[in-house]
This record gives C-alpha cells, sequence and structure tokens, in this order.
C-alpha cells in the first residue's frame, strides 16, 4: 500500500517508534507499580525497622512474619467474604439481566421512567441511609447477619446491573427475538432461550464489576456484622491496623493479601472484560 | 412491544419486585434523611421539631462546608481529565504494540481490583512531603522538590493544592478502566475505515481526532458518568489518604458528613450534606438520565 | 457454558442458604459481648487479660470480642451509634469516661447508673475523688474506669538533650528557649503527627493547660471561664507560638510517627499522651536511658487525664453477665491484669506496685498527688458533639493561626454547648 522505496527508512522509523511507545509504556507502568513495591517492601521488614522514613528501603532482614501474621488473621474472614460476595453478585446479576430485558425490549407505558428511577440508585451516598438502613435490617431481622449483607448488596448492586445489561441487550436486534416470538415463545421464553444464552459477556462485566466492588467494600461491612466472627475481609483488614499503634508491616501485608483474590480475577478475566466491553455493554 | 396482556403482567412482576425495594432502600431512606435534614436532630436522642430551611442555611454558612463544595469542584474535573487523557493515551499506546499487550494492561487495570482504603494508605506514605516520593526523587536524581503535597494548605482561587496527590491516587487507581473502555472502542472500530484513512494519506494526529475520537465519544461519555458519580461521593480513598486535611484543603462533604454524624452526633446537619449531596449529583446525572429517556424515545 | 451457569448458579443458592443460616446474638443464652476498639496490639492483649480473668470466674460464659478499628474508636463509635439508635446494644461498650459518655448515652436516657456496684465493692475509697468527681453526673456514676492515660507529658530524646547540653523544659518560656537552641543546629524542636486534627487539639489543650492553671483550663468546660477572655488569648498566642517549632510534614503523619521521628533524633520532644511509652518501648528502647518524660510546659502539678471504662446499657441482652464483667473491671486483679500490658496506669490506688514499669510508677504517683483534670481531646471535659466542633476550629486555627478569629469561635462553641 505504500511506495516501496520508503520501505527502509520507513521500517527504521517505525522501529524508533515502538522503542519510543515501549518506552512510554514502560514510564507509566513504574507509576502503577510504585504502590505494589511499597506495599511488598513494608510487609516484608519486622516491626522495629517498619518506619516512614525507610519506606523505600528493601527491608535489611527481609522476613515473611508479618505475612504470616496477617494471613493467620485474615484467613478466616476470607471465607465470610466469599460468602457475602458470590450470592450477592450473582442475584444482582440474575436481576440486572432480567431488568435490562424487560426495560430494554418490551416497552411498556413508564418502562423508560422506570428505568431511569431504578438507575438513579447508583448514585446515592451510603452515608445517607446507613441509620435507617441498620434500622430497617433490625425490623426484618437480619441486622448482625451475613444474609443481611447479601441483601444490602443486591439490592443495591440492581442499578448498575441494569445499566450494564440493558445497554447491552438493547444491541440484540429486535428480528431475533421476533422470531422466537413467531414461534410461540412468551416474554420469559425468549429470555430462556434467546437472550440468556448470548448475556455471557455482560455477565462476565457484571460479575468482575460487582464482585470487587462488594469484596472491597467497607462501610456497610462494618455497620451491618456485629461480632468478630461474621466480619469480612475488608473490615478485618481495618482491625489489623489497631488503633493507636499502627503495625505497618502486618497492615501493608494483610493488605496486599486481601486484594490478591481480585488481583487474580483481573488478571485472569481482564480479556473477558474487554470483550464484554466491546459486545457494547456499557455504551452512552 | 408487548403482544399480550399475559405477556405484560409478567413483565410487570419481574421488574416491580426489585423496583420496590429500590423503592425501600433508596427513595424510603432518602426520604428519612430529608425529614432528617429539616429536624432538629442534634444528639443522640431524636429531636424531630421542624427547623425548615435552617439546617441548610448554617450549613451554606459554614467556612468548612464551602470549602467542601470547592474540593468537590476541583477534584472532580481534575480527576475526570486525569483518568480521560491518561485513559485514552494508554489505549492509543496499547493498541498499537503487538508483543507485551497482556502484561501491560494487567499492570494499567490491576488498581481498579484493590480496595481504596489500601490505595489511600499507600498513596500517603508516598506522598510524604519528606521520606515519600520527594526524598525518593532527591536520592535518585538529586532533584530537590520542596513541596508539601497534600500537606500544602495554599490555594488558588479557591482550589487548595493539596487536592493534587489526591487526584493522582484516585486516578492511579481508575485511570484503567477509562482505558479499557477506550481500548473497547478503538478496537470496535472496523479496521477498513482506519485504513481508508491512511490511504487517504492522514496522518497519526488526524486520524485520532477525525476517526477515533468520534467514534469513541459515547464511550468516554458513559465513564464520565461512573467516574462523574464516583468523584462526587468519594470517601474511603481520602479518608485513609490524608483525612481532612489541614484547613479542610482535603475535605469533602462525605467526610464532613461521616464526622458530623457520627463523631459529633448532629444528625440533621448530617443529613442536611448527605441531601446536598444527592442534589449535586442529581444536577450532573439527571441531565445524562434525561438524554438516556429521550434517546429511547427517538 | 449452560453447565458452567448452572454449577455457579448451585453454589450461589448454597453460600446464600449458609449466610442466611448463620446467626447473630440471640438473648438468653449465655453470652457477654464486650465492645470495643482494642482491636492490636497492647490494647487487645490487655483486654484479652482481661477476658482470662473473667473466663476464669464465669466458665460457662460465650466471650464475643466485638471490636472495630479505626481512627482511635472513630469508625467503632459510628457502629456503636447505629447499634444503640437501633435498638441492639451490646453488653457492654468501652467509653471515654467523662462527658463524652454523660452528654451522649448517660443524657439520653440509654444508660444505667452504677452506684450499687461501687458500693458493694468498696471503690468510693480507693478511686481517687477527683475521678468519681469526672465520671458521675448529678451524683451518679455510670461507667467503671478500667486504666488512666496521662494527656500532659513531653517526651524527649535523651541523646539529643545531652549533646545540646539541655535540661528538659518545665514552663513555656522553658520550651522556647531549648525550642530555639535546638531549631539553631538544625533539629526540629517539636514533633507533631496531626492528621485526623486531634493530636494537635492535644497539643492545644496541654498548652492551654500550661498557660491556665489547673483550675481556670477546668473552669472553661463548666462556663466558669470564658474562652474569650485574655487569659485564654494569650494562651493561643503562646500556642500559635509553639507551631513555629514542629516539622512541616505534620499534617502527613499520626501521632506515632511524629514519635518516630522523636526516636530518629529528626524531633527532640513531642507533646503526647503516655500510650507513647508504650510505642517507644514496643521500638525497643529503654525508658529513662533512650527517652525520658516531664509533665508538659506549664503542667507540674496537674494530671490530665482520660481513661476508657466500660459501662451497662439498658437493656442490655446479658445484664447479670455484664455486671460480672464490670466487677472484673474495676478490681484490682483485673486492672493489674490490663495496665502493665496496656501501657496505662490503674484507676485504682491500691495497685500492686511491682508490676509496673518507672514512667508507670510515676504517673501513678502523681495521679495520687496531682490535681487530676480532664482532657478535652479524649472525651473526659466535653461531649463529643463539642470536641468535633473544636476540631474544626482546630483545623483551621493550624494553618491560619488568627488567634482573634479562633477565640470567638472556641467561645461561640462553648456557649452553645454548656449546658446551664
Amino acid at each position: 500500500m505504500i511506495a516501496v522505496q520508503n520501505v527502509n527508512p520507513l521500517r527504521a522509523y517505525f522501529k524508533k517508534k515502538k522503542l519510543g511507545i515501549y518506552l512510554l509504556l514502560i514510564f507509566f507502568s513504574i507509576f502503577f507499580l510504585l504502590p505494589v513495591y511499597v506495599l511488598i517492601v513494608t510487609g516484608l521488614k519486622s516491626f522495629k525497622e517498619v518506619g516512614l522514613s525507610n519506606m523505600w528501603s528493601i527491608p535489611l532482614h527481609a522476613t515473611i512474619a508479618a505475612f504470616e501474621k496477617a494471613f493467620s488473621k485474615l484467613a478466616p474472614h476470607f471465607i465470610n467474604s466469599l460468602i457475602i460476595t458470590v450470592p450477592a453478585t450473582l442475584i444482582s446479576a440474575l436481576l440486572g439481566s432480567l431488568n435490562g430485558y424487560i426495560l430494554s425490549k418490551w416497552k411498556f407505558k413508564g418502562a423508560n421512567v422506570i428505568f431511569v428511577l431504578i438507575l438513579f440508585g447508583m448514585f446515592i451516598p451510603y452515608q445517607s441511609v446507613l441509620i435507617p438502613l441498620v434500622q430497617f435490617m433490625q425490623v426484618i431481622g437480619l441486622y448482625g447477619k451475613l444474609g443481611g449483607l447479601v441483601l444490602v448488596h443486591s439490592i443495591y448492586g440492581i442499578p448498575i446491573t441494569t445499566l450494564i445489561f440493558r445497554n447491552y441487550y438493547a444491541e440484540v436486534p429486535d428480528e431475533l427475538l421476533e422470531a422466537a416470538y413467531l414461534d410461540g415463545q412468551g416474554i420469559l421464553g425468549v429470555y430462556r432461550y434467546i437472550i440468556f444464552p448470548i448475556s455471557m459477556p455482560a455477565f462476565l462485566v457484571v460479575f468482575i464489576w460487582q464482585f470487587t466492588n462488594i469484596w472491597n467494600e467497607f462501610l456497610f461491612a462494618v455497620t451491618i456484622t456485629q461480632s468478630p466472627e461474621q466480619q469480612p475481609l475488608t473490615v478485618a483488614l481495618r482491625n489489623l491496623a489497631g488503633s493507636q499503634i499502627v503495625e505497618w508491616n502486618v497492615q501493608m501485608a494483610g493488605a496486599f493479601l486481601a486484594a490478591v483474590p481480585t488481583l487474580i480475577i483481573y488478571v485472569l478475566l481482564g480479556k473477558f472484560f474487554i470483550r464484554g466491553l466491546l459486545a457494547g455493554s456499557v455504551k452512552g | 412491544m408487548i403482544r399480550s396482556k399475559r405477556d405484560q403482567r409478567i413483565g410487570f412482576a419481574i421488574v416491580i419486585p426489585g423496583f420496590i425495594l429500590l423503592g425501600i432502600f433508596v427513595y424510603g431512606f432518602i426520604g428519612w434523611t430529608l425529614a432528617v435534614s429539616f429536624s432538629g436532630w442534634e444528639g443522640i436522642l431524636p429531636n424531630w421539631d421542624f427547623m425548615g430551611l435552617k439546617n441548610f442555611i448554617s450549613l451554606f454558612h459554614s467556612e468548612r462546608f464551602r470549602i467542601d463544595l470547592l474540593n468537590t469542584f476541583f477534584f472532580s474535573i481534575l480527576f475526570l481529565g486525569f483518568c480521560v487523557v491518561l485513559g485514552f493515551t494508554l489505549a492509543m499506546l496499547l493498541d498499537k504494540i503487538t508483543g507485551g499487550e497482556a502484561i501491560f494492561r494487567n499492570i494499567f487495570l490491576f488498581p481498579l481490583a484493590i480496595s481504596f482504603v489500601v490505595t489511600g494508605v499507600v498513596w500517603r506514605w508516598i506522598f510524604n512531603p519528606t521520606v515519600g516520593i520527594n526524598a525518593l526523587i532527591k536520592n535518585l536524581f538529586g532533584i530537590n522538590i520542596a513541596w508539601g503535597w497534600f500537606t500544602e494548605t495554599k490555594s488558588f482561587l479557591g482550589f487548595n493544592y493539596a487536592l493534587i496527590p489526591v487526584v493522582i491516587a484516585a486516578g492511579w487507581q481508575l485511570t484503567g478502566y477509562v482505558m479499557a473502555m477506550v481500548l473497547a472502542g478503538i478496537r470496535a472500530i472496523p479496521i477498513e475505515v482506519i485504513e481508508s484513512a491512511s490511504i487517504d494519506g492522514a496522518g497519526e494526529f488526524r486520524k485520532m481526532t477525525d476517526i477515533i475520537i468520534p467514534i469513541i465519544k459515547p464511550v468516554l461519555f458513559a465513564s464520565l458518568i461512573i467516574l462523574g458519580h464516583i468523584s462526587l461521593k468519594i470517601f474511603d480513598l481520602v479518608y485513609t489518604m490524608t483525612g481532612s486535611g489541614t484547613a479542610f484543603v482535603t475535605d469533602f462533604p462525605s467526610m464532613y458528613m461521616f464526622e458530623t454524624t457520627f463523631q459529633g452526633h448532629f444528625y440533621a446537619e448530617g443529613s442536611g450534606i448527605s441531601i446536598i449531596m444527592l442534589l449535586l449529583v442529581a444536577v450532573v446525572i439527571v441531565p445524562y438520565l434525561y438524554s438516556v429517556l429521550k434517546k429511547e424515545k427517538a | 457454558m449452560k453447565k458452567t451457569a448452572g454449577i455457579l448458579l448451585l453454589c450461589g443458592i448454597l453460600l446464600l442458604m449458609l449466610s442466611v443460616i448463620s446467626c447473630g446474638t440471640r438473648r438468653g443464652e449465655k453470652k457477654l459481648e464486650v465492645f470495643s476498639w482494642w482491636t492490636a496490639g497492647g490494647e487487645a492483649e490487655g483486654l484479652e487479660a482481661l477476658r482470662k480473668i473473667f473466663v476464669a470466674q464465669n466458665p460457662n460464659v460465650e466471650f464475643i470480642n466485638a471490636t472495630v478499628a479505626g481512627g482511635a474508636g472513630s469508625n467503632a463509635q459510628a457502629v456503636l451509634a447505629t447499634r444503640m439508635q437501633g435498638g441492639s446494644p451490646p453488653d457492654t461498650f468501652q467509653v471515654h469516661a467523662g462527658r463524652e459518655l454523660i452528654d451522649s448515652w448517660v443524657a439520653a436516657g440509654a444508660m444505667e447508673p452504677l452506684n450499687f456496684l461501687f458500693e458493694k465493692n468498696n471503690w468510693m475509697s480507693v478511686y481517687p475523688q477527683g475521678l468519681i468527681d469526672i465520671i458521675s453526673y448529678k451524683g451518679k456514676i455510670y461507667s467503671v474506669p478500667v486504666n488512666i492515660h496521662r494527656s500532659n507529658v513531653l517526651w524527649y530524646n535523651k541523646a539529643v538533650f545531652k549533646k545540646y547540653n539541655l535540661k528538659p523544659p518545665e514552663t513555656l518560656d522553658d520550651f522556647f528557649n531549648v525550642a530555639d537552641t535546638l531549631a539553631n543546629n538544625g533539629i526540629t524542636p517539636l514533633a507533631l503527627g496531626d492528621n485526623g486534627i486531634w493530636a494537635a487539639t492535644h497539643l492545644f489543650e496541654n498548652i492551654l493547660l500550661g498557660a491556665l492553671g489547673p483550675e481556670k483550663y477546668q473552669g472553661l468546660w463548666t462556663g466558669k471561664v470564658r474562652w474569650d477572655s485574655a487569659d485564654v488569648r494569650s494562651a493561643l498566642s503562646a500556642f500559635v507560638r509553639v507551631l513555629d517549632y514542629i516539622n512541616s510534614d505534620h499534617a502527613a503523619l499520626s501521632w506515632d510517627g511524629a514519635a518516630q521521628y522523636v526516636i530518629d533524633g529528626k524531633c527532640a520532644m513531642t507533646i503526647m499522651g503516655d500510650w507513647a511509652h508504650g510505642f517507644f518501648k514496643a521500638k525497643g528502647l529503654k525508658p529513662g536511658v533512650d527517652y525520658g518524660w516531664i509533665p508538659s510546659p506549664g503542667t507540674k502539678g496537674s494530671f490530665n487525664m482520660l481513661s476508657d471504662s466500660f459501662g451497662l446499657p439498658k437493656n442490655a441482652p446479658h445484664r447479670d453477665i455484664a455486671i460480672k464483667w464490670l466487677t472484673v473491671c474495676g478490681s484490682r486483679e483485673g486492672q493489674d491484669a490490663f495496665n502493665p500490658i496496656k501501657g496505662s496506669i490503674p484507676a485504682r490506688t491500691d495497685a500492686d506496685r511491682s508490676l509496673y514499669d518507672k514512667y508507670s510508677l510515676s504517673a501513678m504517683n502523681d495521679f495520687q498527688s496531682d490535681i487530676i483534670v480532664p482532657s478535652c481531646t479524649h472525651g473526659a471535659a466535653a461531649s463529643q458533639s463539642w470536641v468535633t466542633k473544636i476540631h474544626d476550629v482546630m483545623s483551621i486555627f493550624v494553618a491560619e493561626r488568627n488567634v482573634d478569629k479562633a477565640d470567638n469561635e472556641f467561645q461561640e462553641l462553648a456557649t452553645r454547648f454548656i449546658k446551664k
């Protein structure tokens, strides 16, 4: 396509350009990895050695004692986090999928208004509902139970999941549905046989997003759980710190460990995340 | 498109439960907060005396709150700008290379997986004016950065310089999201469109402005909405990273609300702040929602 | 694809069932829920020591250690507020003794008076009168103090002081002289770590105490002394002058970061409560050898106290068991198990002195001989609402150093919060 006689200098130019791009990328990578370095280096120090003034230096006597301590303290809470995050993610995803389907494909009167009203729920600040939320939890008997947190996260996850699915389904051509309808399927049948099977990319996006947000959430977790046995990872991590004297090495080691599950998900499924976006999940 | 009455009823039945739940958990609770914001509740015991707009008026007289609003404004603009510019740049860079894309992409994406609390703690260390990044650059390159980062109390026309490190930390966390979105958007552009532009002799820059940007505008727009509402509500990150800061240079309405409600027991005042936060969010979100509605009708 | 989806769904449902089954506390069982923010370090270990004694005496009771960490109790207080509001109090909770408790839960009628417990155990004779005054309201006592911390302590790096031939400053004038010498030699005189602002208020209250003396200081909290008086104004000016001698990155550090500067010799002194003592020891320093202490400038003869205590909420799910716990807290055995570990001194005056180290013994002596005044920053002198607003004023004051503005605002707050 490009004139042949320009190949050699062009190739050199592209090589230089490629090098430049890689250098830039490496530069940015340093920026992104800086905190990880601090996290790990601090986690490997002993309590006596750890401190702000030597934050950049490699530990003189590297020890995994902080990691061990953090791990032993955090392990039981890992299960709690799972019990809360997985069901809440699944429920909010399913509800979002159904809502998104109905609201994008079956335009009954007021569907758009309902969608907008649902969407608005995504934007509220959580602090403002904390006290009435707890009182309500008391009334329905779910306060202090992990199930209460599951309920809360499922409900507050509905707006974002609905948004993602609705935009995703908006791309599905109506003719597909028409065909099924003509075959005699009703509203639910169309969902089961047409919509649900093609929803995987959107489900993946929603899973990753919801899992991460719920896993890392702190405010609700700390207010709705009662005893330490129920506390999920985020709260336990905070408790590692202690209120007066902070063992920074344990804290940083713990922070690293707590991030590992979501990190793994991102590393393994990051590709799907982008593909899901590609499928038009979150468009304007 | 609903053909039968039966389908109509099923459609409603599916959507309504979630809607009712949200009705309680969102609108009901907001209503409660609204009621409290008009009351005189100050202290442990509820006090439902009607105070009219008194709480709101005293909020706007409060120096701290005025600073908070300015901080929210400046932070949001800078944060969104940071994420969009860097995210877009990273996406463009990643698009150009062939090998190693996965590694770089993971590096840029992983901060999304980390909780704000962790981010706040680490960046607080990094931006410590004496031993943090200043010390590192001094030791490595000999350059002396005599700047206090988030301890800086200077400001310019209401913009507190101390917000800059907070923007960087928040941007570090969420730029990957914009990058992912833009990358997805670019990859959706059919290759023929780009190639035909090359044949026409368009240089890199022209290609970018004329082809890529218009096509990914909706993608950018959606990220702005998501990031925008995060920036209006920002709490965990700033709480752990800087706190309110001396003279409230890094204070935000969410933190003021948290402290005044749970430490000061000023429930009415806290509720007032929540309502104003909601209104701020509404100002940004409602036009977006309205445009969504209008587009649907078309 | 369908199979994986199905399996995922099944797992989700199973986990959901698990979560619903997992239960919270139920009334009527033999349990004790103790709510605190002692989550790590010496605090947690001290609590553990108390727990051991309690469990030994009450073997059939399940002890639930409900702790929430974060910012010297701010998260915990948020959680506690939500629970008390929601009608689900713990059996007992850690609370600062004094107005923090009185102006909140006591005024709301949510706490039971404990005079019966004090009389039964003869505690009135072992707690100093000054302390009893602080924890009482209208003649009724509402909490059992477990420990005493002292706020007005100046800690200093002995090596640095020796190098420059300095004596630890006893008055404010001494302080400024010492500070000037240090500053001229390139050492930051005073370390302050006021991220979260409370450490600045802590410094402030002790400068205030040093400038005004114990009676006037106490008067500020009862209305006897006006904040917009000349004395207070000059105290504020003295505070501003002190600020000239602090580290420039104070807003980036919390109190322990500042204490670390003293350890490193970057700074020479820090004014902080005696939990700093526990910190220094944990870092391997020897009390009296590597670091020294004196009452903060001008406050000799005053003991600026704060106390961690436990109270009895009305409608505590397991009231009788809670009372047993409170008895352990107030007992000599309990306090002597808790305090050496936590690094504080017992509230009782009849402790076993052999268990305490050099600093603690000197503090215990002072506690019995000095005038006891309540700390503002740590909930003894003023309600949390008032202190929260004081912190707000401090935040601007530290930056702007506008004495008139701060003084007027402090007076407005006093007018607003002092109950007639």
